[in-house]
C-alpha cells in the first residue's frame, strides 16, 4: 500500500528523469540527423537563378537520371555493397557458429574480443595497412615474386576485388555480433531433434538454423550494407581515383565543385535508394524491420 | 562387409522378439564412468523405463541408444541390427526430447511431416500421413497451427506424433513430462500409456520420477552410478527390492540402520545404536555383526492405541505422534519412536479408524518381520 502511494508521488519525478535521460538522444537525433537532413532537402530542391536568387527545382534530381555517370556509379556502388554484404555473411556465419555453438566459456569471449581488436585501430590506419600489404612494392606482391608465382610484382591495389576485401574486413564485426546472439539462442536440442528425425547437415542448416537466425542475419546484413554503401575512406584509398564510389560523387560536389545543391540531392538519393534496397531485402526475406531489430 | 551384414541378419532372426539389446555398453568421461558395462534387452511392444536419480547416467545411456554419443565399449542392437557406426539420422529410433524440441519455425503439420520430407516422400503422401497421425493423437486438423498456439499437453502429442509417423522400431523418451505442471503431468502419464498401448511401439522412457516409472512401465530398470541396481516389473521393484538403493528409491520407505545380533533362518535381528531390537527379512548374505539397513514401507506398519490390539507375532514398538499428514487415501502419520527418537512414517488405514488421532498422543505400532527387508549397509552415492 505504502509502496503504491510512493510510486504515485514519484510519478512526475520519474517522468522528469526519463526526459533527462532521453535528452541527449533527442538532441543528437534532432540536431545531427533531422535538422541537417531538412537543410539538405531544402538545398537539394532549389536551383540558383542568379547569385543570391534561388527557385524551387528538381534539376539536381534530373541530373542524376540524365547523366549516366552518376546513376552508373550508384548502381555499381549498390552492387558492390550487396556483394560485400553477402561475402561478409558467408565468412562471418561459420565464425559466428564456432563462437556461439562450439567453443565454451572463456574462449568464447576471447574470440569475440579478437573480432573487436581491429577496431582499436582507426579505420584510416587499418586501410593504410591493407595498402602496405597490397601495393606494387608491398608485402604480398613481393612474397608472390619470392615464391616464384609471379615474375614481377603485381599491383594489387585499385581493383574492385581490393575494395571488396577492404569492405568485408571493415564490416566483419557488425555481422559476427548479431549472428552470434541469434545462434546462441538456438536450442541445441532442435538440431539434435532434426538430426534424429533424419535431417542431414545441409537440410538442418537450411530448415532449422537459417530460419531461426534469420532476424540476426537480416540485422547484420542491414548494418553492413548501410555502412558499406555509405563508406568513403575504404573505397577511395583501396580503389584509387577511379573507384567510382557514390560517396565520392557527393564529396566531389560539395568540396571540389562547390555545388552544394547537387551534393545535397545526391546525399538524399543515397538515403532514399539504400533504404529502398533494404526494404526490398526485407520483403524478399519476409522479415519485418521491427522484429529484426528487436530480436537481433 | 557383406559377410558381416549377413551375420547380423542371422542373429536378427534368433532374437526376433527383442527390439533393443544393449550389450556391455560403457561410457567414460575422464575418470568418471557414466555408464558401466550395462546390458539390457527390451522385448517388442513393451514400455521399458530407466529410473534413477539425476547424474546416474540414464541420459547418457539414452543418448548412446539414439546415437548422439558413441560408447567406449559394447554394442547396441536395434531390431537385431548392430548400430555400430550408424549415425542418429539413419537409426530406426526416434526421440522425444526433454523440452520436446518442436521446431518453432514450422507449423504443426510441418513438424510432423519433417521426417517424411527428409525421407523424400511425395508431398501428397506426407499430407495424408500427417493428417492420419494427427487424428490418431487427438489433434485432427491442427496442421496449420503454430507450435506456440498449442498447450503443453498438445505439444507433447505433436512431439510424439512427429516420431511415430516414421514408424520407428523404438521410441526414446527423455523425461518429457518433467517440464509440465503436476496436474497436467498426471494426465499426460495416463495419455502416454494409452498412446503406447494403441501404437504398440516399443517405448524406452527415462525418468527420475518413480511414480511415472511405476505407473507407465511393463518393466523398470533402476539405475544408480552407471549400473542397474535391479530390473523388473514395477511390482517386483516395490515388493521385492534386491538392493538397499532400490528399497530407498522406489516408493516411500522407513530406514533403520543397525548391527546384526541374531539370525534365525531368513529373519535377522538388528540392534540400533540406541539398543532397540528390530527384526526383518534378510536379502543377500548377512552374518552376525554386520552393519545392515532395514526398510519398512509405511503401509506395512500397523498402528494401534493399545499394544494388545496389534496382531500376535508382530514386533511391537511405541511412540508419540509427531505430525498428521492428511492426504485423503494417502494419509499418513509421523511417529517418533520412544527409544531411538527416530521418525517413522505410518500409513493410516483408509477406513478412517484413526481419523481422530491427535498430535502428542502415545500410540503402539508394529510390523511383520517378513514384510520388512534388510540389506548389508552400503554407502549411498550422492
Amino acid at each position: 500500500m505504502r509502496a503504491e502511494t510512493g510510486a504515485r508521488l514519484d510519478a512526475p519525478r520519474a517522468r522528469l528523469a526519463l526526459l533527462l535521460l532521453l535528452a541527449p538522444a533527442v538532441v543528437w537525433l534532432a540536431g545531427l540527423i533531422v535538422l541537417p537532413h531538412l537543410e539538405l532537402a531544402v538545398l537539394s530542391l532549389r536551383a540558383r537563378v542568379t547569385p543570391g536568387v534561388y527557385e524551387f527545382s528538381f534539376n539536381q534530381y534530373r541530373t542524376f537520371v540524365d547523366e549516366p555517370l552518376y546513376w552508373h556509379t550508384f548502381v555499381r556502388t549498390a552492387g558492390i555493397s550487396i556483394l560485400a554484404t553477402a561475402s561478409t555473411l558467408l565468412i562471418a556465419f561459420p565464425a559466428a557458429w564456432y563462437i556461439a555453438k562450439i567453443v565454451r566459456g572463456r574462449a568464447q569471449s576471447v574470440l569475440l574480443v579478437l573480432c573487436l581488436i581491429p577496431f582499436w585501430v582507426s579505420e584510416t590506419v587499418r586501410t593504410l595497412g591493407w595498402m602496405i600489404l597490397l601495393r606494387e612494392s608491398g608485402v604480398l606482391p613481393r612474397l608472390l615474386v619470392d615464391l616464384g608465382i609471379t615474375a614481377v610484382p603485381v599491383e594489387m591495389l585499385y581493383h574492385d576485388a581490393t575494395i571488396l576485401v577492404g569492405l568485408v574486413y571493415t564490416s566483419m564485426l557488425f555481422m559476427v555480433v548479431p549472428l552470434v546472439s541469434a545462434l546462441e539462442s538456438l536450442d541445441d536440442s532442435l538440431i539434435e531433434a532434426a538430426y534424429d528425425l533424419g535431417g542431414n547437415g545441409w537440410s538442418i542448416l537450411w530448415n532449422i538454423v537459417v530460419p531461426h537466425a534469420a532476424p540476426g542475419i537480416v540485422a547484420g546484413s542491414i548494418v553492413v550494407f548501410m555502412l558499406t554503401i555509405g563508406n568513403y575512406l575504404t573505397p577511395t584509398l583501396l580503389g584509387g581515383k577511379n573507384s567510382l564510389w557514390f560517396t565520392e560523387q557527393i564529396y566531389t560536389q560539395f568540396i571540389t565543385r562547390f555545388n552544394w545543391e547537387q551534393g545535397a540531392a545526391f546525399g538524399f538519393l543515397l538515403l532514399i535508394l539504400s533504404t529502398a534496397i533494404v526494404w526490398v531485402g526485407l520483403k524478399l526475406t519476409r522479415q519485418s524491420f521491427g522484429d529484426v531489430m528487436r530480436r537481433a | 562387409m557383406r559377410r558381416r551384414i549377413f551375420l547380423d541378419g542371422e542373429t536378427a532372426t534368433s532374437r526376433m522378439q527383442q527390439d533393443l539389446e544393449v550389450d556391455g555398453v560403457t561410457k567414460r568421461y575422464g575418470s568418471h564412468t557414466a555408464v558401466d558395462a550395462l546390458s539390457l534387452a527390451v522385448p517388442h511392444g513393451s514400455f521399458f523405463s530407466i529410473l534413477g536419480p539425476s547424474g546416474c547416467g540414464k541420459t547418457t545411456l539414452l543418448r548412446i541408444i539414439a546415437g548422439f554419443i558413441a560408447p567406449d565399449d559394447g554394442d547396441i542392437r536395434i531390431g537385431g541390427r548392430s548400430m555400430r557406426a550408424v549415425p542418429p539420422n539413419r537409426r530406426p529410433v526416434n526421440m522425444v526430447f526433454q523440452h520436446l524440441a518442436l521446431f518453432p519455425m514450422m507449423t504443426v503439420g510441418e513438424n510432423v511431416g519433417y521426417g517424411l520430407t527428409r525421407r523424400g516422400a511425395a508431398r501428397l503422401e506426407i499430407a495424408s500421413r500427417v493428417d492420419a497421425m494427427l487424428k490418431r493423437v487427438g489433434l485432427p486438423g491442427a496442421q496449420d497451427k503454430r507450435v506456440d498456439q498449442l498447450s503443453g499437453g498438445q505439444k507433447q502429442r505433436v512431439a510424439i506424433a512427429r516420431c511415430l509417423v516414421l514408424e520407428p522400431t523404438l521410441l526414446l523418451l527423455d523425461e518429457p513430462l518433467g517440464a509440465l505442471d503436476l496436474k497436467l503431468r498426471e494426465h499426460m502419464k495416463i495419455e502416454l500409456k494409452q498412446l503406447q498401448a494403441e501404437f504398440g511401439t516399443t517405448f524406452v522412457y527415462i525418468t527420475h520420477d518413480q511414480s511415472e516409472a511405476l505407473v507407465l512401465s511393463d518393466r523398470v530398470a533402476v539405475m544408480n552410478a552407471g549400473r542397474f541396481e535391479q530390473v523388473g516389473t514395477p511390482q517386483e521393484l516395490y515388493y521385492q527390492p534386491q538392493s538397499a538403493f532400490v528399497a530407498g528409491f522406489v516408493g516411500a520407505n522407513n530406514r533403520v540402520v543397525g548391527t546384526v545380533t541374531r539370525i534365525d533362518g531368513d529373519i535377522v535381528t538388528l540392534a540400533t545404536a540406541e539398543g532397540l531390537a528390530v527384526r526383518a527379512r534378510a536379502i543377500g548374505a548377512i552374518v552376525a555383526g554386520d552393519r545392515v539397513e532395514t526398510y519398512v514401507r509405511p503401509e506395512v506398519v500397523a498402528i494401534a492405541r493399545d499394544a494388545s490390539e496389534l496382531a500376535l507375532g508382530t514386533q511391537r514398538f511405541c511412540g508419540r505422534v509427531q505430525s498428521l499428514l492428511f492426504d485423503g487415501a494417502n494419509s499418513a502419520v509421523l511417529v517418533r519412536e520412544a527409544t531411538t527418537r527416530a521418525e517413522v512414517r505410518i500409513a493410516l488405514p483408509q477406513t478412517g479408524r484413526f481419523a481422530d488421532l491427535e498430535v502428542d498422543e502415545t500410540i503402539a505400532f508394529g510390523f511383520d518381520a517378513q514384510r520388512a527387508v534388510c540389506f548389508p549397509a552400503v554407502k549411498h552415492a550422492g
